[in-house]
């Protein structure tokens, strides 16, 4: 990782760029937005998102390399010092958040020109693109602040550009499932900054540094332990956390597929990050996490939605869906390393972000590629798929081998490693669990592959695979989901140095 | 049909000027008073949509026609970012006003005029669309 930022300072211009570096992430695509409206044609729009992405991919690798080598990044915005300035500050786990998202992103882009081509009207494609870049800024944003405020707000522009995204779906339900998540996340980011404003109240203080300092003096007070409840409550609403999950499924499941796509790989992946930075550095000093009993609520929850949802993700028909619940699940895996609360259980929870990131964005892509040939992701019309597209069916197969956490898929690793944080801290009974778990997987994967490889195809069934634009994108996730699963310890290392980060703030 | 009522029709053009004066008086005087770019914003966007209501959004559009106020949506955002990249190119880091111009008084007033002037804009251009799209014709797609 250190070899990109090494290769950053001998560009140009690197030594005036790069402390800019964590502002450029976000203003970036930021002001590449409104551009997409004044290019308005769809070919250039999507041409420039994609360098934008790149561009963003760059810059997210060479910080984290920096803060690998160097260690953490602060930026002041507008040359005002924090606390009384909007402060960016990166360290490892925001570091590792950033490339998450920008690998994606720059992923995702090449995958685009054809399946939105297909699924969204001309006249509509400059529209996605231009709610594509603001939903990247909008969660690069949450990302890369240190300001519990301007975090809200980077929220709402990523909130908002997915509502529209989802949206843009060809099914009519999309609008439906688009309000519904509308409704859903005002509430979850209006719980937030209710919380935050009692924060405020109690500390006039919005850095989140700053804020870690003077929690522990009021700690006891009525208004934090409420302040504490909204936050989570209301990034829970973000993340999905079960049983706040219920608009997750809708969402995904009627989104144009490349929203899926981008969305299902890192918006909760980024709302989860911000319960973390919330409630390990923000609150880090204080024991409410411990005392209130939430640590057990998360637990609870996180054991839940690992079994309800794949068991609910068991009986879908529509495929897009039954992957949405199956995220509801995976979910709940990143929750437990929340709730385990250790260096090493903090470490899965975050080395399944990425490894959950690679595994479903290679299965939404596959279903992306199956919608952009015969039209439809349900389980009905896919007889016969693993010999009529046998790449895209490769792929998802891979993402579902490892959705069960097969050996040598990344699948393996995030669990492995929850398993072993389970067992250091003597809950033998939820290693079991995650054992259980894997094989309701099992059965919803195989459902899937029993169709498609084992039902022959029905006559003049349409044959033939995706454009080479969306294949190439889908089996370089599908192989990054094997690589890392063989090479766990690139993952391991920078999750555990995130980890470390956040944890470092415990007393 | 509001087109006959001539009470209403003859006020509104006494008034509409007025409240154009008002939101550029709202929209300078921010930085000293009570007020800004948002407010500004909505203002001047208002004595648009009070000339829709009493003229016709057809009318209306002639005068702010889609295209344009697309441009103004994009124009106030690039406004505010640019002004941010400026003190970058200059020296200082993002929307640090005081390298816009010789000394940094000066910079804090030429930056808050621009990034307030910014948003102004956008949000303008942001309530006359959503009224023309609510309005019944599509005010993005022609």
């Amino acid at each position: 990782m250190t070899a990109f930022y090494v290769l950053f300072l001998f560009l140009p211009n690197a030594a005036a760029i790069e402390p800019h570096l964590s502002a450029l992430q976000v203003v970036i695509p930021l002001l590449a937005a409104p551009i997409c409206v004044v290019l308005r044609d769809p070919k250039l729009s999507w041409l420039w998102a994609l360098i934008v992405s790149w561009v963003v991919f760059f810059i997210s690798l060479v910080i984290l390399g920096k803060v690998l080598a160097e260690g953490v990044i602060t930026y002041e915005l507008g040359g005002w010092p924090p606390p009384w300035g909007i402060e960016y500050r990166v360290d490892a786990a925001n570091a590792f958040v950033l490339v998450i998202v920008g690998l994606i992103g720059a992923i995702t882009l090449p995958y685009a020109r054809a399946s939105v081509a297909r699924e969204i009207p001309k006249a509509r494609i400059y529209l996605f693109y231009l709610m594509y870049l603001l939903c990247l800024t909008g969660l690069l944003g949450i990302t890369v602040t240190g300001d519990a405020f301007n975090l809200f707000v980077f929220l709402e522009i990523s909130s908002l550009s997915s509502y529209v995204m989802i949206a843009l779906g060809s099914d009519r339900r999309a609008l439906t499932a688009a309000f519904r998540y509308l409704i859903m996340g005002t509430l979850g980011a209006t719980f937030y900054i209710i919380g935050v404003g009692m924060m405020y109240m109690m500390t006039g203080s919005l850095n989140m540094a700053d804020l870690s300092t003077l929690l522990p003096a009021v700690e006891e007070t009525r208004t934090v332990l409420a302040a504490f409840a909204f936050i989570v409550v209301g990034l829970g609403l973000k993340m999905a956390i079960f049983p706040l999950h219920t608009w997750l499924p809708n969402a995904y499941a009627y989104a144009p597929s490349v929203a899926t796509v981008f969305l299902a790989s890192t918006a909760t992946k980024v709302a989860i990050y911000a319960l973390l930075r919330l409630v390990f550095t923000v609150f880090g000093g204080t024991t409410l996490f411990a005392v209130t009993g939430v640590q057990e609520v998360l637990i609870i929850l996180a054991l839940a939605a690992i079994f309800a949802a794949a068991f609910v993700a068991v009986f879908q028909n529509d495929i897009k869906r039954m992957l949405a619940y199956s995220s509801v699940s995976q979910i709940g895996y990143m929750v437990l390393g929340i709730g385990l609360a250790t260096t090493q259980g903090l470490t899965g929870g975050l080395v399944h972000l990425f490894n959950h990131a690679m595994m479903k964005g290679t299965a939404f892509m596959a279903m992306g590629a199956i919608f952009y040939v015969i039209g439809s992701v349900q389980l009905k019309d896919m007889a016969g798929l693993g010999r009529r597209m046998p790449i895209s069916m490769a792929a998802f197969l891979v993402a579902g081998l490892s959705l069960f956490g097969t050996p040598v898929t990344v699948g393996f690793i995030s669990k492995w490693q929850l398993a072993q944080a389970s067992l250091a801290l003597g809950w033998w009974y939820i290693a079991v669990g995650i054992l259980l778990a894997s094989l309701l997987a099992i059965a919803y994967v195989w459902r899937v592959v029993e169709v498609t490889y084992m039902e022959p195809p029905p006559e003049g069934a349409p044959k033939g695979e995706a454009p080479v634009s969306m294949l190439v994108p889908m089996l370089i996730m599908a192989a990054a989901t094997i690589w890392f699963g063989i090479d766990g310890d690139t993952t391991l290392s920078v999750a555990q140095a995130a980890a470390e980060a956040l944890m470092g703030d415990q007393p | 049909m509001m087109h006959q009522k001539v009470v209403l029709r003859v006020v509104s053009k006494l008034l509409i000027p007025p409240i154009l004066l008002f939101a550029l008086y709202v929209q300078w005087h921010g930085d000293f008073g009570p007020g800004g770019g948002f407010q500004a914003g909505v203002i001047f966007g208002s004595a648009f949509v009070l000339y829709a209501i009493l003229f016709g959004v057809g009318v209306a559009r002639r005068v702010a026609p889609p295209w344009l106020m697309r441009l103004c949506l994009v124009a106030g955002v690039l406004l505010y970012g640019g002004t941010g990249v400026a003190s970058l190119l200059l020296g200082g880091n993002y929307l640090d006003y005081n390298v816009l111009a010789h000394d940094p008084l000066h910079g804090q007033h030429l930056g808050i005029i621009l990034v307030e002037f910014g948003v102004g804009i956008t949000v303008a251009a942001a309530m006359i669309t959503i009224f023309n799209v609510f309005a019944g014709q599509s005010g993005d797609e022609e």
